[in-house]
């Protein structure tokens, strides 16, 4: 018992700290899913030129391991996550504002193959092929693309077979760079992922997936910055950000 | 809870193999630092160091460029003998091993320095070959100095987890180390597994500690000066 109120005293300790070294007036704090990284630093660019004085603070992992960052106290004004399990689980901890929550892209699950890669791929079963030792999967308990890709797997009857070839990554970019090095024959990211990395990445083949990939964005309860945090997501939402998000490959929700 | 069991029995044996290899290294990288004599010998020093105040993450990417599919050494080695370090066990041995070599070398040759060279060369006046001078006088003179420090190199082994996750990955049961099955515990919010590998890795902690302060009595305290 002494104990525990000690790590909690400790936690406050921290949590006030780090709290009162962020309440800068006009600063927010974002956490979203790795696969925005470039489109929503562009965002925020785009977002700071139009609000003079306006700080956006980008914090970007896979959605699992965001969520237990806020879950244990981070503080985050605005989440946006590459799945909706993750923004559920959210609001069942009463994280978020009430009915604030709204899908604002979509997404495709792809096999990408380093470019180089003699492989010949064009669906799942294609994967057993000897020539795929190794296959980047985000781990399905925090990374939403490695939950989306084991459910395909699963739906087709191979995730026993692939889970023995899979390296489990912490991100969806981990799973894109690894393929990108060539040091592993295949990965499953989102079209917009494979679309950053070009001339290192091809996309294999699509993967059919039962349940669309929406993202959901939603602003934070617990916000000290409310009228900031909504005026950020209404941008994200707005023609502007989503021109940006659609020049990065997202498809409108 | 197997999860946790395997990766310690992982953690275990890259930890086992990494300060092996780094005793045998270690060992001979601190005699050459602390008898030779030879240009750049500080500087020298200087690089070996770098693991041991350079970011894990650096130490790890250094590696993946280093021996990955497409990294200098990692291409030759996987076109001459098909071997693949990366996401094996293996890569996680020399993402350890590279960790803790200063851990090693620094004490051996701080102990090497501390020996008093009259004792060897009366042994090498009684007639003793320059091999066994080494064997019988200087190294059971050094030796507490190094046990010491291979010590701390085995705990510090044990923990790695920057470098490691880069070049070895999170793959359970084949490269997932305890620190890393900590991290991803915690990513997913299990709690419950993490208080357990938390558990684990803080009891040999203390365990390897408490060996190192009990087989080198008052030795660390000395070497300092």
């Amino acid at each position: 018992m002494g104990l525990r109120r000690i790590t909690k005293e400790v936690l406050a300790a921290i949590v006030f700290a780090a709290a009162a070294g962020c309440a800068h007036a006009g600063e927010l704090t974002v956490s979203a899913a790795a696969s925005l990284t470039n489109a929503f630093r562009e965002i925020a660019q785009d977002y700071e030129a139009r609000h003079a004085g306006s700080k956006v603070l980008l914090n970007f992992g896979a959605s699992g391991a965001l969520f237990q960052q806020m879950a244990k106290g981070a503080p985050v004004d605005v989440f946006a996550t590459a799945d909706q399990e993750t923004m559920d689980k959210a609001e069942r901890q009463g994280l978020l504002v009430a009915g604030a929550r709204q899908d604002f892209v979509r997404n495709t699950l792809v096999v990408i193959v380093p470019i180089e890669s003699t492989l010949v791929l064009e669906d799942l079963r294609d994967l057993r092929q000897p020539g795929v030792a190794r296959v980047a999967v985000g781990n399905p308990a925090s990374v939403p693309v490695g939950r989306y890709a084991k459910r395909a797997l699963e739906g087709a009857g191979l995730w026993s077979v692939i889970e023995a070839r899979a390296v489990g990554t912490q991100s969806v970019r981990q799973s894109l760079d690894y393929v990108a090095r060539g040091e592993v024959d295949a990965g499953f990211v989102y079209a917009t992922d494979a679309a950053v990395m070009r001339d290192k990445v091809r996309i294999a083949f699509e993967v059919p997936i039962e349940v669309a990939i929406r993202y959901p964005i939603a602003r934070i309860a617990a916000s000290t910055n409310a009228e900031e945090a909504n005026r950020f997501v209404a941008h994200v939402l707005s023609p502007a950000g989503q021109a940006v998000l659609s020049k990065y490959g997202f498809q409108k929700p | 809870m197997d999860t946790a069991w395997t990766a310690l029995a992982l953690s275990l044996q890259v930890a086992g193999w990494a300060t092996g290899i780094n005793l045998v290294l270690g060992v001979a990288v601190g005699l050459l630092l602390a008898r030779g004599r030879f240009p750049g010998r500080d500087l020298l020093d200087t690089v070996l160091t770098l693991p041991m105040v350079m970011p894990p993450t650096v130490l790890g990417y250094y590696l993946l460029v280093l021996i990955g599919r497409h990294g200098t050494l990692g291409a030759w080695l996987h076109e001459t003998f098909g071997i693949n370090l990366i996401f094996t066990l293996k890569g996680a041995v020399i993402a350890a091993t590279v960790v803790s070599f200063p851990l090693v070398f620094k004490p051996a040759r701080a102990a090497f320095e501390a020996v008093d060279g009259q004792l060897e060369q009366a042994a090498r006046v009684l007639g003793l070959a320059e091999a066994a001078v080494f064997f019988r006088v200087t190294l059971p003179l050094a030796w507490r100095g190094i046990l010491a420090g291979v010590l701390l190199a085995f705990a510090r082994a044990l923990g790695e987890f920057g470098a490691t996750l880069m070049v070895a990955g999170s793959i359970p049961g084949k490269t997932q180390t305890l620190s890393v099955a900590v991290y991803e515990a915690v990513q997913a919010g299990q709690d419950d597994a993490a208080n357990l590998l938390v558990l684990i890795t803080s009891v040999v902690c203390i365990a390897v500690l408490l060996g190192a302060g009990r087989l080198a009595p008052g030795r660390i305290a000395n070497r300092a000066g």
